[in-house]
C-alpha cells in the first residue's frame, strides 16, 4: 500500500507545468475565446506535446507500430493512466483551452492502438483531434478539430474534418466551440469496438475530465483567496470575515476529498482493479461537485467582480460548469454506481449485469459505458 | 501509487476476522454511555485486552502487537465490519495514550499504559470547562503549588466530560501560571477521580444516556509524577492530542464503510427507487473518507507530519455521519423515530460537529492555517 503519485508521474506533470507557466497566461487563455486567435493556443498546445503531453498514454515503440519498420525515435512515453491525475489537474489549472482529455486519455492511445496514420500529427500537436463517447451529444472542439472521433454503427470511429458535417452549438463556455456532428454511413476507421473497449476507452476520458475539474477548482481557490486577501471592506480585509472563511474552507474540503477518489480513480485503470468503473465513476462525481463548488463560491466573494468578464474568474468557471456536465454529470455516475451497488429498479447487481450483457453492454452507463465492462 | 494490501497485511486481516467472528456478542450489547452498559462493555474489551487486540498499534511490552499503521488500519475495518461494540476506553486509548507516548517519562509510560489496554484503568478527558469548550485556552481550573505536599493543589469544574461518572482516571489541563497569557501557563494533569476532594456528577446527554458528567475538584493533590509533559507545557502537549481526536486515530474509516454498507442493506430492503441518489453519495463520500485516510497514513508512514490537515478529516466525517443517519431516516420514513440503531447514531452523530472543537472552529484553522487568510 503507498497512496501517493510516483516521481515518474510527477514528472511530466512539472514539465508541463513550466510550459504552461511561460506560455499559457491570460493572453492565451483569451485567445481561445470568441475574438481571440487560436494560432497562439496551438502554439502552446504544440510545445506541450514537444515535452511529451499528447503520447503520455502511448507506447514508446508506437511509430514502429503505425509507420512500420522505421529508425526514428519513439513516440509515446508508455506511462500508464497513473499519470492522469497530476498532468490533467496542471492543464486544467492553467484553463487552456484545448480538448486535453479527448486527446490525451482517449484519442492518442486508440489511435496508437489501431495503427492510424494520423497518429504523428495529434502527437506533435498539429493535428487537433477530438473525441466524444456519448451518442447525439455535441461534441467538444468538434468546430475547430481537425480529427472527430465518435460513436457509430459498431463502435468509435475517427473522421477528418472534411467526412463530416458540423453543426456549431453554443457553450456556456465559448472557448469550448461545441458542435453537433453528423458522420455519414461508411467512412471513417474503426478505433474501438465492443464493450471491454468501448468502456476503458470511455473510463479514461472521466477520468482526464476530473482531473482537469480539481485543476480549475484549485486555480478559482487560488484566485479567490489572492482576492479576499487583497480586497477590504469596512476596514478590513473581506478574507478575515468568518463566513468568508468558512466558505472557502469548505471549497478546500471538498477539493481534498475528491482528489484522492482521482488518483485511486487512476491506479484502478492501471492495475485493472475489479472496482475500476465504479472508482472512476466516484471520482467524477467528487471532483464535479469540488468544481462546481468552487465556481460559485468563487464568484461570491468576488462580489461584483465575479459576475464580470473582465476578470479572469469567468474563464475557469465556466470550463468547470462545462467539464461537471461533460463525461457524465455527477448525477449520471450516481445512477451508474447504485445500479453497480444493486440499488437499481429492485434488481440485484447479478441481475443488471445480464441485462447489460444481453443489451451487448453499450449505453448501459452514463455515456456510453458499458457495465460489462472493467469488471 | 499502490492501493493492494501486502501478503502480511492480509494475514493479518485473516487472524483478526477469525477471532471477532468467533468473540464479538452476537447480540448488541446496551449503551456503553450507561452505567449497566458500560459495564457489560467493560467485559468485551477486557476479553479483547486478553486476545491482545486492545492496543494492536502499541509495543508488546505495553499489551499491543507492534502493529504498523497499515495494520490498525486492516483491524479498525474489520473491527467494524464485525459489528463489534464501540470502545468505551477510547479516549485513554486513543487520546491519551499517544500523548503518553510522545511526552510521558519512562516511568509514567510503564505505569500508566499496560493498565489502560487491560481496562483495569478508565480515562476521561476533562478539558472542557462550563467557560470553556472550543475556546480550550480560556480554561479557568487552577493548580497551585503545594510544596510542602510535594504536588499540586487542583480546584475547579470540568464538564461534558464523556463517560466521567463510570471512568477511574481524568486527564486534563490546568492553570498554573494565571500570570502567563491565556496559551501559556497550562499544564497537563492525570488525576484518580478516587482522590480526596473530587465529586462526580453524571448527567443526562440529548439521547437520553447519562454518558455525560460533571467533575468538581476542591484542592485535590496530585503529585508531581502525574504531571505529563512538564510545567506550563499544557497547551503544547494537548495540541498533539487534539490532532489525534480530529483526525485518525478516533475515527478510522472503519467506522463510516460499515455504517454505509448497513445504509446499503437499508436502501436495498427498501426497493427500487428510494432515496436513490442520496444513498449514493453517502456512500460515496464514506469511500472517500477511506481514500483520504489512506494519502494521509502514507504521508505519515513516509515521515511528513499531519498538522492542521486533521482539522479536514474532522469537518469530513463529522458531515459525512449525519449524512448517513439522516439518508437512513429517510428511508426508514415513519419507522425513523423508533428507537433503535440507526436513531441512537443519528442522535450520536449530532455531537460529532460539537466535540473534538466545534466545526466553526475547524474551519478557521483550515482558512487560517492551511489557506493562510487572515486571522482579523
Amino acid at each position: 500500500m503507498r497512496f501517493a503519485v510516483t516521481e515518474q508521474d510527477t514528472a511530466l506533470a512539472e514539465a508541463a507545468g513550466e510550459v504552461l507557466a511561460k506560455q499559457a497566461g491570460a493572453e492565451q487563455i483569451r485567445a481561445g475565446w470568441p475574438g481571440g486567435r487560436t494560432e497562439s493556443v496551438d502554439a502552446v498546445w504544440r510545445t506541450l506535446a514537444g515535452v511529451g503531453v499528447t503520447g503520455a498514454l502511448v507506447p514508446e515503440n508506437a511509430d514502429a507500430l503505425t509507420l512500420g519498420p522505421s529508425p526514428g525515435p519513439g513516440l509515446g512515453l508508455g506511462l500508464d493512466e497513473n499519470a492522469l491525475p497530476p498532468l490533467m489537474e496542471m492543464l486544467g489549472r492553467s484553463g487552456l483551452p484545448v480538448p486535453a482529455a479527448e486527446i490525451v486519455a482517449v484519442g492518442a492511445p486508440l489511435l496508437a492502438a489501431a495503427g492510424a496514420p494520423q497518429l504523428p500529427s495529434v502527437l506533435e500537436g498539429s493535428a487537433l483531434l477530438t473525441v466524444s463517447l456519448a451518442p447525439d451529444a455535441p461534441v467538444p472542439f468538434g468546430a475547430r478539430a481537425d480529427l472527430i472521433a465518435v460513436p457509430h454503427g459498431d463502435g468509435l470511429r475517427l473522421y477528418s474534418r472534411e467526412e463530416v458535417e458540423t453543426e456549431p452549438v453554443d457553450s456556456v463556455d465559448c472557448s469550448r466551440r461545441l458542435a453537433r456532428v453528423h458522420a455519414p454511413a461508411g467512412g471513417g476507421l474503426l478505433l474501438a469496438e465492443g464493450p471491454a473497449e468501448l468502456a476503458a476507452a470511455y473510463g479514461r476520458g472521466v477520468l482526464a475530465t476530473a482531473a482537469l475539474l480539481l485543476g480549475l477548482a484549485g486555480r478559482m481557490l487560488e484566485l479567490t483567496l489572492a482576492h479576499v486577501r487583497e480586497r477590504h471592506q469596512f476596514g478590513v480585509p473581506v478574507g478575515s470575515f468568518q463566513a468568508v472563511k468558512h466558505a472557502l474552507a469548505d471549497v478546500e474540503l471538498a477539493v481534498r476529498f475528491a482528489r484522492p477518489a482521482v488518483l485511486a480513480a487512476g491506479w484502478a485503470q492501471a492495475a485493472g482493479d475489479p472496482e475500476t468503473a465504479v472508482r472512476t465513476s466516484m471520482a467524477k462525481v467528487l471532483a464535479s461537485e469540488a468544481a462546481r463548488k468552487a465556481a460559485r463560491t468563487a464568484i461570491q466573494c468576488h462580489g461584483a467582480m465575479g459576475y464580470t468578464t473582465e476578470y479572469d474568474l469567468h474563464l475557469y468557471a465556466k470550463r468547470a460548469w462545462a467539464l461537471a456536465a461533460d463525461w457524465g454529470g455527477p448525477a449520471q455516475h450516481r445512477e451508474f454506481i447504485a445500479r453497480r451497488l444493486g440499488l437499481a429498479g429492485g434488481r440485484t447487481v447479478q441481475e443488471a449485469t445480464e441485462e447489460s450483457r444481453a443489451n451487448g453492454g453499450a449505453a448501459a452507463g452514463p455515456g456510453i459505458v458499458s457495465e460489462g465492462a472493467g469488471t | 501509487m499502490d492501493l493492494t494490501w501486502s501478503a502480511e497485511e492480509e494475514a493479518f486481516r485473516q487472524e483478526a476476522r477469525a477471532w471477532l467472528a468467533a468473540n464479538v456478542p452476537a447480540n448488541p450489547l446496551p449503551s456503553g454511555d450507561t452505567r449497566a452498559g458500560f459495564a457489560a462493555h467493560l467485559e468485551w474489551e477486557r476479553a479483547l485486552f486478553e486476545a491482545r487486540w486492545s492496543v494492536v498499534s502499541w509495543p508488546e511490552a505495553y499489551g499491543g502487537r507492534d502493529a504498523s499503521l497499515w495494520q490498525w488500519l486492516v483491524f479498525e475495518d474489520e473491527y467494524h465490519r464485525a459489528g463489534a461494540p464501540a470502545r468505551v476506553t477510547q479516549n485513554g486509548i486513543f487520546l491519551l495514550a499517544p500523548t503518553v507516548f510522545a511526552f510521558g517519562t519512562e516511568e509514567q509510560q510503564r505505569r500508566i499504559l499496560p493498565r489502560m489496554a487491560a481496562a483495569e484503568d478508565l480515562w476521561a478527558q476533562g478539558w472542557s470547562e462550563p467557560g470553556a469548550g472550543s475556546d480550550l485556552a480560556a480554561i479557568r481550573s487552577r493548580a497551585v503549588r503545594d510544596e510542602g505536599a510535594g504536588g499540586w493543589r487542583l480546584t475547579g469544574q470540568k464538564t461534558w466530560t464523556t463517560r466521567g461518572a463510570f471512568c477511574t482516571h481524568l486527564f486534563g489541563l490546568f492553570r498554573t501560571d494565571p500570570e502567563a497569557e491565556r496559551h501559556r501557563g497550562l499544564t497537563y494533569f492525570l488525576v484518580p477521580l478516587d482522590a480526596p476532594g473530587v465529586t462526580v456528577r453524571g448527567f443526562e446527554r440529548l439521547d437520553g444516556d447519562e454518558g455525560f458528567a460533571e467533575v468538581f475538584l476542591d484542592d485535590v493533590l496530585v503529585p508531581d509524577a502525574d504531571v505529563l509533559g512538564g510545567v506550563g507545557e499544557g497547551w503544547r502537549v494537548a495540541m498533539a492530542t487534539t490532532g489525534s481526536e480530529r483526525g485518525l486515530t478516533l475515527r478510522s474509516p472503519g467506522r463510516f464503510l460499515h455504517t454505509a454498507d448497513r445504509l446499503l442493506d437499508l436502501a436495498r430492503a427498501k426497493g427500487p427507487g428510494a432515496h436513490r441518489d442520496r444513498v449514493v453519495q453517502s456512500w460515496i463520500e464514506a469511500q472517500a473518507y477511506e481514500l483520504f485516510t489512506l494519502e494521509q497514513v502514507t504521508s505519515i508512514v513516509e515521515g511528513r507530519q499531519v498538522g492542521a490537515e486533521s482539522s479536514l478529516n474532522k469537518l469530513f466525517w463529522s458531515q459525512l455521519d449525519i449524512a448517513l443517519h439522516e439518508t437512513a431516516a429517510e428511508l426508514l420514513g415513519p419507522e425513523a423515530e423508533v428507537d433503535g440503531p440507526w436513531s441512537r447514531g443519528f442522535l450520536f452523530s449530532l455531537a460529532g460537529p460539537i466535540y473534538a472543537g466545534t466545526n466553526e472552529i475547524q474551519r478557521n484553522i483550515v482558512a487560517e492555517r492551511l489557506l493562510g487568510l487572515p486571522r482579523r
